[in-house]
């Protein structure tokens, strides 16, 4: 710890320098952190042999035939239609979640209803509830409608999953908007219309960016309603994965190949929108 | 970059059009309300009701498998849910593993904030590193750490032990990492995902700092322990209440790790997978049922005071 005139002496070139073994240690947490992931990318490309040896062999030759190994589905149904039923199932959620969210938020900050905060902590406090807890009569209620092993059921509840959540996000977001440019459009004439879109819509926007990723994200992962109410026909891409939990021979490069391809959509949309993320995550408390 | 659970300045608006009563007050309050009610009934349609069910179900006796013997079982389901020691077990499976998975996350997601938050060569490289894990969808990871990582023939653990082994001359220990220490693996593999989360949410909290309060704490001789005591901290501190809170939400939850790594054998079975396991595999609804009952009750009372830090949160923030 240094004394005054220390601290007043350092000032003019800011302790940064004293900061760079700092920068080393982060390197080497960043690569800590991420060496499953780039060990799951090279083993995908590896042959199987090559995948399997002990101690590791890192410089094996490339090779797509995990890859094609895993496309072909030899040994099963292939991951095809497991990856198209994840993609409606995110991607039909997440429409359903902004229509329905974005409505709500709006009767939540722009124009709040009487006591908009109990509501608020009303959507909060059903992300709480277990989900495990409902499971069974949701499943009841899809085996005698029928609607068992059907990709749009799952959509609907993947939209009640993500629901609270995008309110929050959204309405976080809404309360941005500045209230006296909200008075003086109105004073000025401007219809419902011209003030969603010419004031609110801007600000909306990233919110709806940041909403729509964390939807995604969170449909496209989601396990335990699919693995329960999907079979054959709707079974969605992390259920086509648990068909590798147990041990089949050598399967170690297309069982890396799976999962970086199940998680290439997430990866992406994920470092592509690095802000977006942190938005989403934190229910739009950090912007 | 600021947190904003802070109420827009709009409290007096609908008291002020909305007079009780009054027939154009009332339509008024309607067409207020009528953008949320489409969500606000969804949510209550499709996340109340079947908790109500699963209160109805719950005191009946109902296994499918043997469909003729359905009957109401008064609180027997609920005798049979505390008495069993399986159920006992997961109910401590289930606060071990989300208490340990989300302080070790907000440690290291802590340590990793506040060295993203000095200025080095390829800082951006190294947050896109960090956030990777939490990218890979939860079966993936768990497969990747099952078989790519914990492995004892060919993991990469193991492997890596080997090949240092080989480096210095001695004889690397080869442990079988998931049934030696199972529900350590499926810890380990739970904190790697979630430390990115942690990381994220607080290094947006150090960067929303004010600089100026810091700057001028250290032209004043505060040292850097000094500044983090009194002045990061304690900004921080609400950064790290919504990380654990967000976080326990989740893990608590988790299914997937413990499904994939362990199939809930070894003592890993947490209340998730083992009224999944009553359900899908004994089949037996009452139980399962009275089990979800419990396990709801047992959130209410850990929710009600999650959302009190919440709610804290933002009566603090419309205050400031």
């Amino acid at each position: 710890m240094s004394t005054a005139t220390a601290a007043r002496s350092t000032r003019v070139d800011k302790p940064r320098k004293a900061w760079r073994p700092w920068g080393l240690v982060a390197w080497i947490c960043g690569l800590i952190f991420v060496a499953p992931v780039l060990w799951m990318v090279l083993t995908s490309l590896h042959s199987e042999p090559d995948a399997a040896t002990n101690p590791p062999s890192l410089g094996a030759p490339l090779t797509f035939d995990g890859y094609a190994e895993f496309f072909s589905g030899t040994g099963g149904a292939g991951p095809w239609p497991p990856l198209i039923n994840s993609f409606s199932a995110s991607i039909g959620s997440t429409v359903l979640v902004l229509l329905l969210a974005i409505p709500a938020a709006y009767a939540l900050s722009i124009k709040p209803v009487e006591k908009w905060t109990d509501v608020l902590f009303f959507f909060l406090s059903t992300k709480m509830m277990p989900v495990v807890a409902a499971l069974l009569p949701i499943y009841l209620v899809a085996q005698y409608s029928g609607m068992l092993d059907n990709i749009s059921f799952l959509t609907v509840l993947y939209t009640s999953m993500n629901l609270p959540i995008a309110v929050w996000l959204m309405r976080s977001f809404l309360a941005e908007v500045p209230k006296e440019i909200l008075e003086a459009a109105a004073i000025d004439g401007a219809g419902l219309f011209t003030i969603l879109r010419r004031v609110v819509a801007p600000v909306a926007m990233p919110g709806i960016a940041a909403t729509a990723l964390i939807c995604f994200i969170f449909s496209w992962n989601e396990l335990l309603f699919a693995r329960v109410l999907t079979g054959v026909v709707a079974g969605t891409a992390p259920v086509y994965l648990t068909g590798f939990v147990t041990s089949q021979g050598l399967f170690l490069a297309k069982v890396c190949a799976a999962a970086t391809v199940v998680s290439l959509p997430v990866l992406i949309a994920g470092f592509a929108a690095q802000d977006k993320l942190v938005q989403g995550l934190s229910l739009g408390a950090v912007k | 970059m600021a947190i904003d659970t802070a109420p827009p300045p709009t409290r007096t608006g609908p008291r002020a059009q909305g007079r009780p009563g009054s027939g154009a007050g009332r339509a008024a309050r309607w067409v207020r309300r009528a953008p949320l009610l489409p969500a606000l009934i969804f949510t209550i349609v499709v996340t109340q009701l079947p908790f109500l069910a699963t209160l109805v179900i719950s005191t009946l006796r109902w296994n499918s498998l043997d469909p003729d013997n359905r009957g109401f079982a008064g609180v027997d389901n609920y005798v049979a849910v505390f008495s069993d020691p399986a159920l006992r077990d997961s109910v401590v499976t289930t606060v071990v593993l989300t208490a340990v998975v989300v302080i070790v996350s907000l440690v290291l997601g802590l340590g990793l904030a506040l060295l993203l938050d000095q200025k080095f060569r390829g800082r951006g490289a190294v947050r896109t590193m960090l956030i990777a894990p939490f990218l890979v969808v939860p079966v993936a990871a768990a497969l990747l750490w099952k078989h790519a990582l914990y492995n004892p023939d060919y993991g990469l653990l193991n492997g890596a032990l080997n090949w240092l082994g080989n480096l210095l001359g001695f004889q690397a220990p080869q442990p079988e990492w998931i049934s030696d220490m199972p529900l350590t693996a499926v810890i380990i593999s739970l904190v790697w995902q979630w430390t990115p989360f942690m990381m994220l949410i607080l290094l947006a909290g150090l960067q929303s700092r004010p600089m100026d309060v810091v700057e001028a704490a250290s032209i004043d001789g505060a040292g850097a322990f000094q500044v983090f005591r009194y002045l990061t901290f304690p900004h921080l501190r609400q950064y790290l209440e919504l990380g654990g809170l967000l976080g326990s939400i989740y893990v608590v939850q988790n299914f997937d790790a413990v499904f994939t790594i362990t199939s809930g054998g070894l003592g890993t079975a947490n209340l998730p997978y083992q009224i999944y396991q009553t359900f899908y595999q004994a089949h037996d609804y009452g139980q399962a049922s009275a089990a979800g009952v419990v396990v709801v009750v047992g959130s209410i009372i850990i929710a009600t005071f999650a959302l009190r830090t919440v709610s804290s949160l933002f009566k603090n923030e419309g205050a400031r």
